[in-house]
């Protein structure tokens, strides 16, 4: 028996060393690669899975001084139905611990995203999609916030390398930038509280939900594009395949008593992205004091499907086995 | 057990397959002078790739064709690209080239050099 977990373990061990031999295959327009991002939406549609991104960081909590710390583990699985049509689930759990009080857990409403790829040009490594969330209300748990209501976030994508700058710019080619522009739309505009004080007086409190843009974008250096595109500056692995980044998660209501005002983190990270998984690793600064003073992390692990197998995870109803995304 | 050696398996499968095909190195290397013109240009790619359908060209800087026409995979090793050429002149030339690995995932790149 203890022969076979040694084999097991054995055989787990070289599943990840082999898993992680450098190479690439996801997010490709023309000859960028274009990784997932940890803290903003990418623009490509596929098959991939996410899984976990945890995400660590202390929050000003509701106007009454009590900070809380809040885990998140997140897991994110995604689909294309066609070569520009894909939709992705995510999951998460979230931990909240406050300076004073009972730590609370639970999930959070699950959230589905329908995206299209309208816009491709591979020679201008440029890619735009368009798509909608759905957070569906009262499928978390109210102990850490989830809303009884849905959420309905029209989205705008976008993706762009600038390898089509001229060559005495070609320090400038490795970089590309991603951005999403969503607007989020509550299907109940007010909540209505109830409460009944000693003297029976009833007191009736209506709040509202806001509606909120959601926007960020990310400003990414590909050090493979730079060594095997632009300039062959001897990095080594696993450098050669290393992204530094730093992602803008912004979020803005535009009515109720937030209106205008801007929170958010600004996430510098790095990303390596092998054969069939990227590790990325963010630091997360609040980009104010309503949004937070302390710094956080968030992590994440991501497996490209449709390289691990392509027969079983690119296959689609109307257009049998896509295959690995192509440039 | 055998539910994690089946999990285990499964997950290595696709390791025995390759991916998509990615440069490794290359001579001349990506954006550097050279002295003399070099007899070839060699690209050295991250797995074996698929001589049908693999290839590999050198344009200057008005964009003509001016590599011997003769792009080949090497036959004993299945990860080298190459292309002869004749004596080129001091100037900029760019390296276009398209891949397919084993397994069908096609790339494709460009990169520029330059003869002193």
């Amino acid at each position: 028996m203890r022969g076979k977990t040694l084999f097991a373990c054995a055989l787990i061990v070289a599943t990840v060393l082999t898993t992680l031999q450098p190479a690439e295959a996801h997010g490709l327009i023309g000859k960028r690669f274009l990784p997932a991002t940890l803290a903003i939406d990418d623009p490509f549609v596929a098959d991939e899975l996410s899984l976990p991104t945890v995400s660590s960081i202390k929050m000003p909590g509701s106007g009454d001084g009590n900070r809380v710390w809040e885990t998140d583990v997140s897991a994110e699985f995604s689909k294309r139905l066609s070569p520009d049509l894909g939709f992705s689930l995510l999951g998460t759990w979230k931990a909240l611990d406050p300076d004073q009080g009972p730590s609370m857990t639970g999930f959070d409403n699950l959230e589905v995203t329908l995206k299209y790829q309208f816009f491709k040009s591979p020679e201008h490594e440029t890619l735009v999609s368009a798509g909608v969330a759905w957070e569906v209300g009262g499928t978390g748990s109210k102990k850490v916030g989830s809303d009884s209501f849905d959420r309905v976030t029209p989205t705008l994508f976008f993706g762009k390398g600038f390898g089509d700058l001229p060559d005495s710019l070609e320090w400038f080619k490795p970089i590309a930038v991603t951005g999403v522009f969503g607007y989020s739309l509550p299907t109940r505009v007010r909540n209505q509280t109830i409460s009944i004080a000693d003297d029976g007086s009833v007191d009736i409190a209506r709040d509202l939900n806001p509606e909120i843009v959601r926007w960020g974008f990310s400003l990414q250096y590909s050090l493979q594009y730079l060594q095997s595109f632009v300039r062959d500056v001897g990095l080594p692995a696993p450098l050669n395949r290393m992204i530094p980044i730093v992602e803008f998660a912004m979020q803005t209501p535009t009515n109720g008593p937030q209106a205008g005002h801007t929170t958010g983190t600004i996430n510098p990270g790095i990303i390596w992205f092998g054969r069939y998984v990227q590790v990325g690793i963010d630091a997360q600064f609040p980009v104010n004091g309503a949004t937070g003073k302390n710094v956080g992390v968030l992590g994440q692990l991501h497996f490209y499907l449709d390289d691990i197998l392509p027969q079983v995870f690119t296959w689609t109803p109307f257009h049998g086995v896509l295959g690995p995304t192509q440039p | 057990m055998n539910r994690l050696l089946a999990v285990a398996a499964l997950l290595l499968a696709p390791s025995w397959a390759a991916a998509h095909a990615f440069p490794d190195h290359s001579e001349p290397r990506v954006g550097h002078t050279v002295d003399a013109s070099p007899p070839a240009v060699r690209i050295w790619f991250d797995g074996r790739i698929e001589p049908v359908f693999s290839k590999v060209r050198v344009e200057d800087a008005d964009k003509r064709q001016v590599d011997k026409g003769d792009s080949r995979v090497d036959p004993t090793d299945g990860t080298l690209l190459e292309v002869g050429l004749p004596a080129l002149p001091p100037g900029r030339y760019r390296v276009i080239w398209s891949v397919v690995a084993r397994d069908g995932h096609r790339t494709e790149g460009d990169f520029p050099f330059r003869v002193k």
